[in-house]
């Protein structure tokens, strides 16, 4: 699905529509830990964190990833909305727990 | 060597807001000559990793990047406390980061040993009260 799809889909706050929106997700991956999510993210996933702050961009950056979201609440701080605006990533947020917010994407994807 | 391209990053300490940018670059020029994705993306998870060691640990320092056909090479040099105990450091899961670089999801112990997973070469040359050198190199 593309990621304008999983934004209508989901339902999720939308803090950001990424670059065009057309950008495909085949996958979803949750994980705080940067170290952890930069050498394992598989490219074109939707990755569900609680990390909402600039080096989580970094990393999406780094690992192809389109479209990032904030589970549990969590909010972005002012660096991380300039970083997805100037990197075109789309950033949604939401208050599910993480699995379930990652269940939800899942879902939706596999339809 | 027309077909040589050396770039320099430096890299300021104790802050995060541009740790990643030097890495983004890199990454950005290699796809734009059309390497391997597997090997952007070893080069972009491995200096990454270096930058922001050397943000957390050295007050910041250089990296300098030479591409050729055959590989990427990166030299990241600061002049940070140095390394007490490198095979230590190696060590996955082992960490010195300070609580404020955990909340930001750093500080795992995962810095070097992804930084020798992930490139074909790694060498650390390391003095205390000096500084460290890491020079890594990723096949193309």
């Amino acid at each position: 699905m593309t990621v304008k799809e999983l934004i209508e889909a989901s339902g999720y706050s939308l803090l950001h529509a990424g670059e065009t929106g057309d950008e495909i997700i085949t996958k979803t991956y949750c994980c705080d830990l940067l170290s952890i999510a930069m050498s394992r993210l598989p490219a074109n996933s939707a990755w569900v964190t609680v990390m909402g702050n600039i080096n989580t961009v970094a990393v999406a950056v780094l690992t192809e990833c389109p479209c990032i979201i904030l589970a549990e609440g969590a909010s972005p701080d002012a660096a991380m909305l300039d970083k997805v605006k100037q990197q075109g990533i789309a950033l949604l947020s939401t208050e599910l727990p993480v699995f379930e917010a990652a269940l939800k994407i899942h879902e939706l994807i596999k339809g | 060597m027309s077909d040589q391209i050396h770039l320099t990053y430096q890299v300021s300490g104790d802050d995060f807001t541009r740790a990643g940018e030097a890495s983004s670059d890199v990454k950005r020029m290699l796809k734009k000559m059309g390497a391997d994705p597997e090997a952007i993306r070893k080069v972009a998870i491995s200096m990454y990793e270096g930058e922001i060691n050397m943000v957390i640990h050295a007050h910041g320092g250089e990296i300098n990047v030479t591409i050729t056909p055959d590989e990427v090479e990166m030299i990241l040099s600061d002049n940070g406390p140095g390394i007490p105990d490198v095979e230590k450091a190696m060590e996955a899961g082992f960490s010195t980061a300070p609580e404020n670089v955990r909340s930001l999801g750093f500080g795992a112990g995962m810095g070097l040993p992804n930084m020798k997973k992930y490139s074909d070469d790694m060498k650390i040359d390391t003095k205390i009260g000096e500084g460290t050198k890491v020079t890594m190199k990723v096949q193309m």
